[in-house]
C-alpha cells in the first residue's frame, strides 16, 4: 500500500518535471518545431553523418599504390621530349628549324650544317627542359615526326641535366620508341 | 618485510597495466590512421611491415631521435614538466580501473572520484604547456582547453552521479557487479540520456574531434603543443591516447556492464558463451567505444567555439540535471 502510494506520487512528480522541462525547452529554442526538437534529442543528424562514413568504411578504396601501380594515361599525354629515328637507324630530323620557330617558350636551340652525304643535319639540338612548357607545338610543326613528346611522366631534372642535348634526346627516343609508335598508332585516326 | 613485498607486488601489478596500455596506445594511433583512411576511401599507412604493422614503432623511433627544442623566451622549467604532468595523471588514472572481478591495482572505495580528479588534472598539463611556451597560438589553445574542460567536467560529473545513484557505490567493481543480469540490466538503458551526455563530454574531455578546439589544426596550428618537438610532443600524444582509451573503458565499465557477458541468464546462449573470460568482453566493449571515437573524428567538422560552450552549458547540463531528478523519482518508486 505504502509503495503504490509512493509510486503514484513519483509518477505525478515525474510527469510534472517532464512538463516543466518541455516548456523550458520551447522557451530556450523558440524557433524549433516539435519535429526538429525530437530530431535533435535523438541525435538524428549525427547518426546520418555516421551512417555515411560507416558505409564508406566498407567501400572499395581508391588508392593507387604508386611505384607499383600507375593511373591510366592518354595516348596523347605530353611528357618527356624525345627525338625519333627511322627504322634503319637514320635520325629523322632534317634541321628545318620549324620547331625552334614555333616554340613559344624559346626552349629549343638548333645549329645545322651539310653532312658528307649532302643532306642537311643538326650539329646541335638543345632543349632547355626548364623553359619547355610541354605544349606540343614543336611536335605539330615537325614535318618528319622527329621531335615528339613521349608519355613518360616519371622523371626528374636538375641543373646538371637541365639542357637536353641531341644525344640525350635521341637516347630517350630509342628507349621509348615502342611506346611512341603504339601511342601514335592508337591516335592515328584523329591526326 | 611485508611492506617490501606489498611494494614489489604493487609495482609489478602497475607494470602489468602500464606496459600493455602503452602498447595499446601505440597501435591505437595506427588504428586511427587506418580507420580514418578507410572512411576517406584511402588505405592508410601500409609501407612499414605487412599492412603498416610497423608504423607505430617507426613513428616512435622518429620522435625519439628528433631534436628537443626549447623556445628562447619560454619558461624552461614549466615547459619541460608540462608534458610529464599531462601524461602522469592519464596513466595513474588506470590504477582504479578493474579489468575483471578483482583484477585491479587499487580497489579504491572512491574510485570514481579518484578517476574524476585524475582526468581533471590532465588539463593542468595542457594549461602549463600553453602558458610556458610563450607563444600566441599555444596560449590560445591552452585557454580554450581550460574553459572547455571546466564546462564539460560538470556535465560529465552529473552523468556519473547518475551512475552512482543507480549503483549506490563509488567503487567501480561494485558498480559493475550491480549491473549483473543480461544486457537489459546494464545502466545504459535506464540512464540513456546520461550515457549519451557522458560520451559527448568524454569526447570533449579528451580534446578530440569534433571538440578539438584546443588543438584546432586549421585555426591555431597545433594549439597548446605547437612549440613542442620530439619526445615532448610524443608525451602529449601518449597522454591524449591513453585518455581516449580510459574514457572508452570507463564507458564500458559504468554503462555497459564491464566484464559481464551480455547473455547472462539467457537460457542457451549463456552456456554456449561461458568459455569467454570477462576481460575479453570488457576489451570488446572498450574496442567499440575506441572505434566510435575515431568514427566521430572521421565524420564531423570541428565545433565553433561558442557553439561548443553553448552545447555544454545550455544543453548537456540541463539534460543531466533533469535526468537526475527523474532517476531519483524512479529510484524512489523502486523501478531501478
Amino acid at each position: 500500500m505504502q509503495l503504490s502510494q509512493d509510486f503514484i506520487i513519483s509518477f505525478v512528480i515525474l510527469s510534472l518535471l517532464f512538463f516543466v522541462a518541455m516548456i523550458l525547452w520551447f522557451l530556450l529554442a523558440p524557433r524549433l518545431g516539435f519535429k526538429d526538437l525530437i530530431k535533435r534529442f535523438v541525435l538524428w543528424d549525427i547518426l546520418c553523418g555516421l551512417k555515411i562514413t560507416g558505409i564508406e568504411f566498407f567501400k572499395r578504396k581508391k588508392t593507387v599504390q604508386f611505384p607499383e601501380e600507375f593511373t591510366p594515361k592518354s595516348a596523347r599525354f605530353r611528357g618527356l621530349l624525345a627525338l625519333r629515328r627511322y627504322p634503319n637507324g637514320e635520325e629523322r630530323c632534317i634541321a628545318c628549324k620549324l620547331c625552334e620557330a614555333v616554340c613559344p617558350a624559346l626552349a629549343i636551340k638548333i645549329e645545322s650544317e651539310v653532312r658528307s652525304d649532302e643532306t642537311r643535319r643538326t650539329t646541335r639540338f638543345d632543349i632547355d627542359a626548364f623553359k619547355c612548357i610541354h605544349c606540343g607545338l614543336c611536335e605539330q610543326a615537325c614535318p618528319v615526326d622527329s621531335i615528339v613528346l613521349t608519355d613518360e611522366s616519371n622523371y626528374t631534372l636538375d641543373r646538371k641535366t637541365q639542357i637536353m642535348d641531341k644525344e640525350t634526346l635521341l637516347a630517350i627516343g630509342d628507349y621509348c620508341e615502342d611506346k611512341i609508335a603504339s601511342n601514335r598508332a592508337e591516335d592515328d585516326d584523329y591526326r | 618485510m611485508g611492506e617490501i613485498y606489498f611494494f614489489i607486488v604493487t609495482v609489478l601489478k602497475s607494470l602489468l597495466v602500464i606496459l600493455p596500455l602503452l602498447g595499446a596506445v601505440a597501435y591505437y594511433t595506427l588504428l586511427e590512421r587506418k580507420v580514418i583512411g578507410y572512411m576517406q576511401a584511402r588505405v592508410g599507412p601500409n609501407r612499414t611491415g605487412a599492412r603498416g604493422i610497423g608504423q607505430p614503432i617507426a613513428d616512435a623511433l622518429k620522435l625519439l631521435f628528433k631534436e628537443l627544442l626549447l623556445p628562447a623566451k619560454s619558461n624552461k622549467f614549466i615547459f619541460v614538466i608540462a608534458p610529464i604532468l599531462s601524461l602522469a595523471p592519464a596513466i595513474s588514472a588506470w590504477a582504479v580501473v578493474p579489468f575483471a572481478d578483482g583484477w585491479v591495482v587499487a580497489d579504491a572505495n572512491a574510485g570514481v572520484l579518484y578517476l574524476f580528479a585524475m582526468t581533471s588534472l590532465g588539463a593542468y598539463g595542457i594549461l602549463m604547456a600553453g602558458w610556458a611556451s610563450n607563444s600566441r597560438y599555444a596560449f590560445l589553445g591552452a585557454m580554450r582547453s581550460a574553459a572547455q574542460v571546466i564546462s564539460y567536467e560538470i556535465a560529465m560529473g552529473f552523468a556519473l552521479v547518475g551512475v552512482l545513484m543507480a549503483a549506490g557505490s563509488m567503487n567501480i567493481s561494485t558498480i559493475v557487479n550491480a549491473q549483473s543480469g543480461n544486457i537489459f540490466h546494464w545502466y545504459f538503458l535506464p540512464l540513456l540520456p546520461m550515457f549519451v551526455v557522458y560520451w559527448i563530454s568524454a569526447v570533449a574531455e579528451t580534446n578530440r574531434a569534433p571538440f578539438d578546439v584546443a588543438e584546432g589544426e586549421s585555426e591555431i596550428v597545433a594549439g597548446f603543443h605547437v612549440e613542442y618537438s620530439g619526445m615532448g610532443f610524443a608525451l602529449f600524444f601518449l597522454a591524449e591516447y591513453a585518455n581516449m582509451i580510459l574514457v572508452s573503458i570507463l564507458a564500458a565499465l559504468l554503462f555497459l556492464g564491464g566484464w559481464l557477458s551480455p547473455f547472462e541468464g539467457v537460457p542457451v546462449l549463456e552456456g554456449l558463451l561461458e568459455f569467454i573470460p570477462g576481460v575479453i568482453w570488457l576489451l570488446l566493449k572498450t574496442g567499440f567505444f575506441s572505434f566510435l571515437l575515431l568514427w566521430l573524428r572521421a565524420t564531423f567538422p570541428r565545433y565553433r567555439y561558442d557553439q561548443l560552450m553553448q552545447l555544454g552549458w545550455k544543453v548537456l547540463i540541463p539534460v543531466t540535471i533533469f535526468w537526475i531528478f527523474v532517476e531519483g523519482v524512479l529510484i524512489l518508486g523502486g523501478v531501478i
